[in-house]
């Protein structure tokens, strides 16, 4: 995974609350087997005015000119400002996976449900979580004629715009994974002896969970 | 040491703990399916890796598959990427020789029904699935959590799930529910109270005497929407009832080892006096037939309510009130009951059980749907819950009021298969998610029990199942 220190990118408001990720990757794309590829359909129900399928060739897509990723001050944003909860509902990673095509590498919001948190550290993006004050300061700027540009600083945990600066603290096993870009398996698979000496006690203490179902 | 029951099994599955207060648990069930399982068995490949312990794996399609005929298998999918998907979980577990029900096996189903219906589940397990609706199987004291792609993959080589232990929040619920109230009217009413954000961060252990009076169907019930509030988990403490249900399923232990697992499964309960980061205390007697009016589980009130103001609310959730009505086609003031319905949707993960099958039957017997229904569809969650419910002629019932009678799969709940709305119609839908497009693009949905989907069908509308036979 590309290893995460440092970004610096203009900011898209998406102000409203409990964005789902049936509305970040509706379920007609997660027909897909691949990791990749899902760009061009994130937010799809409200980016295009036309229903889509994988198939719809996108130059034939009608954009929906008031959808906030489609205005000409948001092209180019690589750090998403949100509302508490989002990415919430269903654990499809298809969700972050088309928000990393499209090409956020930063998501802030006054929260985040867990399996929505696990899913972005696992594709190197940095969800960040702010006190809603902050935030509602954040949208602002944002949202005014000439935008914002931040400067996301994982090492010191810093957001740094206009001269500004708020400290954020993540969890520090995983701000570790995402500055070290590892592959969190093989950092597990190095620890296989200490699975295997939990395995042989804890089917000794609970045999009857020693199945093999096939 | 008093322990929850929570403490209880993070503890004897907690392989390692770092220096960051991060923790290696160990998982004793993988639950796969068809759509998020694709990508980790080629991350696998690609890594020339193999499952950690292919016996722990149980794997079944459900979210694509249609549900109108079955004599066809793989080859009746209509759409090719989604036959595609299934063929692609086929193969993975024939490569790695995994257990799968596949879609001539009568076994196949909802991959939250059949895991408990074999025994797959048992108390005190940790148990994963690259679906949301995971928590499920925490109803047999077990923690069952939903978890991304990645971190299938992650458990497939492993075992294991990197994790920090989450919060702990009690729910309680004392009394009896009310005549006519069932465990989603329980579910619905919680989620309104807890709301859509209130549990991210936390495992819910739900208690009281009116969740222990529930049966391990309705348990189900209420731990399948756990999510729904963002817990990573909720379940229920180990109990007769748990026991009962389990004696003589498949996978479950028998003789000597049943009688071993036993003396385990009655320490899996929260010990008297031990503590939650958060705790509810509700009434059951406010827990009447619950109906969802807008575009998230927690917009939920009694079915005899009005759709209400978005009075005293901040400027975010008036925005998102007002969005949701006008998603909804609904506007402030108005009776829930009366809201025409267009479609009908039995089943799903929720409420796909024999007991929900059975709910419906017994509303349905003797009674036909509106003629202004254009469609009313029963979706078994598993080939075996089909099978029992025809053996108990409940398919005669349900088909001669007009019903149809389906095979099992997640159908009109995602929306993934051709079951679906079209844009602008409304459904009384017993599944668990009422979000924008969920159960197809421009879909307006309303989240209610199996007697209240099914009274909606009768009428035509919106109404309250208990007072029916007034209405008529």
């Amino acid at each position: 995974m590309e290893k995460f220190i440092r970004h610096s990118g203009r900011v898209i408001p998406m102000n409203r609350a409990n964005v789902d990720t049936d509305a970040i990757m509706p379920k007609q794309y997660l027909k897909c087997i691949s990791r990749y590829g899902y760009g061009d359909w994130v937010f799809d129900s409200w980016r295009y005015l036309d229903p889509g399928d994988v198939d719809t060739p996108i130059s034939q897509r009608r954009i929906n000119p008031e959808f906030e990723l489609n205005k000409p001050i948001y092209s180019s944003a690589s750090v998403l400002l949100a509302q508490n909860n989002f990415g919430c509902g269903s654990s499809r990673e298809h969700a972050v996976w088309g928000l990393r095509d499209y090409g956020i590498k930063v998501i802030i919001a006054p929260g985040f449900p867990d399996i929505f948190l696990n899913n972005c550290f696992a594709n190197g993006l940095l969800p960040v979580r702010l006190e809603q004050q902050d935030v509602n300061r954040l949208f602002d700027l944002a949202e005014s004629d000439h935008g914002l540009s931040i400067t996301i600083d994982l090492d010191s945990q810093d957001l740094e715009f206009e001269s500004q600066k708020i400290n954020f603290k993540i969890d520090e096993n995983s701000r570790q994974s995402l500055i070290k870009g590892y592959d969190s398996i093989e950092a597990t698979l190095q620890q296989s002896k200490k699975i295997e000496t939990f395995e042989r006690r804890y089917f000794n203490q609970y045999s009857w969970l020693e199945v093999d179902l096939k | 040491m008093t322990k929850s029951l929570f403490d209880k099994i993070w503890d004897s599955h907690c392989v390692d703990t770092n220096e960051n207060g991060t923790s290696l648990l160990y998982i004793d069930r993988h639950v796969v399916h068809e759509v998020t399982s694709a990508q980790a068995f080629e991350g696998l490949r690609a890594a020339n890796r193999g499952p950690w312990r292919k016996g722990s794996i149980l794997a079944t399609p459900d979210h694509q598959v249609p549900t109108t005929q079955r004599n066809q298998g793989i080859a009746a999918i209509s759409d090719g990427l989604a036959r595609l998907q299934v063929k692609t979980l086929d193969e993975n577990c024939n490569e790695h020789d995994i257990l799968q029900f596949d879609l001539d096996d009568i076994r196949q189903g909802i991959v939250h029904v059949v895991g408990p219906e074999q025994g797959a589940t048992l108390p005190g397990m940790t148990l994963v699935c690259g679906d949301s609706h995971t928590s499920t199987h925490g109803a047999f004291a077990a923690l069952a959590q939903g978890i991304g792609t990645s971190e299938v993959e992650h458990v497939l080589a492993t075992q294991c799930l990197i994790q920090k232990k989450p919060l702990s929040m009690r729910i309680t619920v004392d009394g009896k529910l009310p005549s006519g109230s069932t465990a989603k009217d329980l579910i619905l009413y919680i989620i309104g109270q807890v709301g859509m954000a209130g549990a991210n961060g936390y495992v819910i252990e739900y208690a009281g005497t009116a969740i222990r009076e529930l049966s391990m169907e309705g348990r189900m019930t209420v731990c399948n929407m756990s999510i729904e509030m963002g817990a990573r988990a909720g379940f229920i403490g180990f109990d007769k009832t748990t026991e009962s249900y389990l004696s003589g399923r498949p996978f479950a232990p028998r003789a000597a080892l049943q009688q071993q697992a036993l003396e385990h499964w009655l320490t899996l309960h929260s010990d008297k006096g031990a503590s939650f980061d958060k705790e509810y205390i509700f009434n059951s007697d406010d827990i009447t037939p619950h109906v969802t009016w807008g575009t998230s589980p927690e917009h939920v009130l009694p079915i005899t309510g009005s759709v209400p103001t978005p009075s005293n609310l901040d400027e975010t959730q008036r925005n998102q009130h007002e969005r949701a009505l006008e998603y909804m086609g609904l506007s402030a003031g108005m009776p829930l009951i009366g809201i025409p319905i267009d479609r009908v949707f039995v089943g799903s993960c929720t409420n796909g059980r024999i007991e929900d099958i059975r709910a419906v039957a017994a509303l349905l017997d003797g009674k036909t749907i509106a003629s202004t229904i254009k469609e009313a569809i029963v979706v078994p969650g598993s080939g075996l819950v089909k099978a029992q419910a025809e053996q108990e002629g409940l398919h005669e019932i349900i088909l001669s009021a007009g019903f149809e009678w389906r095979h099992p799969g997640c159908s009109m709940c995602n929306a993934m298969n051709p079951d679906r709305l079209e844009a602008g119609e409304r459904c009384a839908s017993t599944s668990n998610r009422n979000f924008e497009g969920r159960q197809g693009t421009g879909g307006r949905t309303h989240l209610v029990s199996p007697v209240m989907a099914a009274a909606a069908a009768v009428s035509g509308h919106l109404t309250d199942a208990r007072t029916l036979d007034q209405e008529e």
